[in-house]
């Protein structure tokens, strides 16, 4: 789950790492009060979407009066923001923040994430903050200093040092950069994040440090102990089609293609979307439906995939392991029938009660085209929709 | 013989009276020799009790005292499933197998260090296959999991695969073409997990009655590529390999909690070209994953 960049510095404050003071903003209004409450001569106005590149895609401003926070907030907010993670559409901004200026001295980079290779925590740190660290990581490697933690121990002080060393903090500073690393490790542990990022992190002309910008990811699976982050959710920042679905417990996402696709497992669903692929078409959404194919779950399904006007042929792959397949062709049949099937529907079934199964798709009346491997399926699929 | 787990493996349900755990005990009870396999349960709340004539204890540690069981498989909910791999790790069992989905990646990293700084320590290893796993079959003499026991055959080829339905998928198809199974493992689809492709492909590698395998990956993580480097220097056998996901757009996860892109090494594209330069008989089209062992052997 993603949050905001005021959410996350919300988050951070908690664990005691400092930031700007700022406030939330939703109307042009409410910016110029927290601009007049924020008091002094520089603020930032900032665009709060999901995504990254905010600065490049021009909704990142600094203001030098009253009037510019005004300007710039009436300027951003209702904007489409075009940034490199949006896609072309953009996203639409709905809420600001408005910060106290920044003097800036020298900007870093640091993060903390889960390292599946060590299975320790990544804590990461460079002296090329405010950049794209994929960018850092890929031209200039050795700007990238790394130290894994044992969870079990902590980030000791020797480890926090190097980091701060590392990407040359100044001594005056070091104390400071030292219990900053430490509160952000800790703070990636005890929020149960997936990715807590700070950058830049800068160093202020009075040697300060402070946390500019902040990225959070959190590990869905363990949202249920963190209802303070749960209600830090914003629905306008998700696709609707992948909320919906959530609704029914379906994995969905959104994709390019017109093949819908609907498969019973992750893996199975990728691979089906890859021999879609391997065939000559584009996929449209990847779609598990889990293990119990339920005959409420795959309406479902099809209803969000025909809500797609892209899609033009639906191929579905099941293995029938524990659910049988006569169990799961009866569920496609009337899933087919209720959504009123309008686009050609390609069935491969495979597993338990497989001959059963197929009788069902073929007695039923539809226009279902049976297929007997996903090579067959992906050809049949789209040959029917050319 | 087969891999970590045979027709006189004794094993421990932790979550028996669950839902999940009632259903698939059941199941696997039913499969080959599982009937004598599957001696005990776990509940602290039902000690005393039985699930079809399969006795209940209060811990791991008093189920595998009374039952000399060496192995546990793990249906506990999310929430409480790494306290449960604990338990068995710290009653010294030789695998625990974890078939819970969802639980927290943070709880995974803690017991998992745990786990290796009580090897460190001098304590018994204890092998985790999972979690979010459909578990491992040696076909015709014991299932541990969930996976549907009709689609095996005994044989000579192995499966490891990240992934459920398509370890189905490519023992149905080995099975089609009259070729058996030795052992079919499923590592599962989490990030933080036990068991990886490298350990599962040392062991086939070793498993005199395994003649060639079908090495499953997905996008996400540096496993398969891992694995790839070690077959190259010690592999003896062929091996056919698959990564689902060439279609996965970047920094999505795609169902499974570990199937993410969040780098270049993480893509179906990268990790099939390592493990073609290692050697590995690498195909894009899933169908024919079974066929092309065949023709290896």
């Amino acid at each position: 789950m993603k949050i905001h960049e005021y959410q996350a510095k919300e988050i951070l404050r908690k664990f005691g790492i400092v930031t700007p003071r700022g406030v939330p903003c939703f109307s042009v209004d409410e910016a110029v009060k927290a601009a007049e409450q924020l008091g002094g001569s520089v603020w930032v106005v900032k665009a709060q979407i999901h995504a990254g590149g905010r600065g490049k895609g021009g909704g990142v401003k600094v203001a030098k009066s009253i009037h510019d926070v005004q300007a710039y907030a009436a300027q951003i907010l209702g904007m489409q923001l075009v940034t490199h993670q949006t896609g072309p559409e953009g996203q639409l901004v709905r809420r600001l923040l408005v910060e106290e200026g920044a003097d800036i001295r020298k900007e870093y980079y640091v993060a903390a994430l889960t390292d599946r290779a060590t299975q320790k925590v990544a804590m990461m740190a460079s002296s090329e903050g405010g950049m794209d660290i994929e960018e850092v990581a890929h031209s200039t490697p050795e700007k990238i200093i790394k130290v894994f933690v044992d969870p079990l121990v902590g980030l000791t002080d020797a480890q926090a040092t190097e980091l701060a060393q590392g990407i040359g903090v100044p001594e005056g500073s070091m104390a400071q950069a030292v219990d900053t690393f430490k509160k952000l490790y800790t703070c990636y542990m005890e929020t149960d994040a997936s990715l807590a990022e700070i950058n830049p992190l800068i160093l202020e002309g009075n040697g300060n440090i402070k946390a500019l910008d902040a990225k959070f990811n959190f590990d869905s699976n363990a949202l249920f102990r963190h209802p303070d982050i749960v209600a830090f959710r914003d629905l306008d920042e998700e696709d609707p089609d992948e909320l919906e679905a959530s609704k029914f417990d379906l994995a969905y996402i959104s994709l390019d293609g017109n093949i819908g696709c609907l498969v019973n497992g992750a893996g199975l669903a990728m691979a089906t979307m890859d021999t879609i692929k391997l065939f000559g078409a584009e996929p449209a959404n990847f779609l598990d439906v889990g293990g119990g194919a339920t005959t409420e779950k795959v309406t479902e399904a099809f209803k969000i995939m025909l809500k797609n006007p892209k899609v033009k042929g639906i191929l579905v792959n099941i293995f029938g392991g524990i659910m049988r397949c006569d169990t799961i062709a009866e569920g496609i049949v009337t899933a087919a029938r209720e959504v009123h099937l309008s686009v050609p529907l390609v069935v491969r079934m495979k597993g338990t009660n497989e001959e059963i199964g197929k009788k069902i798709l073929a007695d039923s009346g539809l226009p279902i085209i049976a297929a007997d491997t996903m090579a067959d399926a992906a050809t049949k699929i789209v040959a029917a929709v050319k | 013989m087969s891999i970590l787990i045979n027709k006189d493996t004794k094993v421990i349900t932790q979550g028996i009276t669950g839902k999940t755990g009632m259903f698939h005990t059941s199941k696997c009870r039913e499969y080959a020799n599982g009937a004598n396999c599957f001696v005990a349960g776990v509940n602290p709340k039902k000690a005393g009790e039985e699930f079809e004539g399969v006795p209940i204890y209060a811990s791991v540690k008093e189920a595998k005292a009374e039952t000399g069981a060496t192995v546990s498989v793990i249906y506990v909910p999310p929430a409480g499933a790494a306290a449960a791999i604990w338990e068995a790790v710290e009653a010294d069992l030789d695998l625990v197998i974890c078939i819970t989905e969802g639980i927290p990646v943070r709880d995974m990293l803690v017991v998992r260090n745990k786990m290796k700084q009580k090897v460190a320590q001098g304590g018994k290893e204890t092998l985790l296959l999972g979690p979010n796993c459909p578990g491992l079959i040696t076909p015709d003499e014991i299932k541990i999991g969930i996976m549907p026991g009709h689609i095996h055959r005994k044989g000579r080829i192995g499966v490891v695969s990240r992934s459920g339905t398509l370890t189905y998928e490519a023992v149905a198809q080995l099975t089609e073409i009259g070729l058996g199974q030795s052992s079919a493992v499923g590592i599962g689809g989490d990030p933080i997990n036990g068991l990886k492709h490298i350990d599962v492909m040392k062991m086939f590698n070793d498993d005199p009655e395994t003649d060639a395998v079908i090495m499953i990956g997905e996008i996400g993580g540096p496993d398969e590529a891992e694995a790839a480097q070690w077959c190259k220097a010690n592999m003896k056998k062929p091996v056919v390999g698959f990564i689902a996901g060439v279609t996965a757009p970047a920094g999505k996860r795609m169902g499974h909690a570990g199937a993410l892109i969040s780098g270049g090494a993480d893509t179906a594209d990268a990790k099939l070209a390592i493990m073609e330069e290692c050697g590995f008989t690498v195909t894009r089209d899933p169908s024919e994953m079974a066929k092309l062992l065949k023709g290896l052997l």
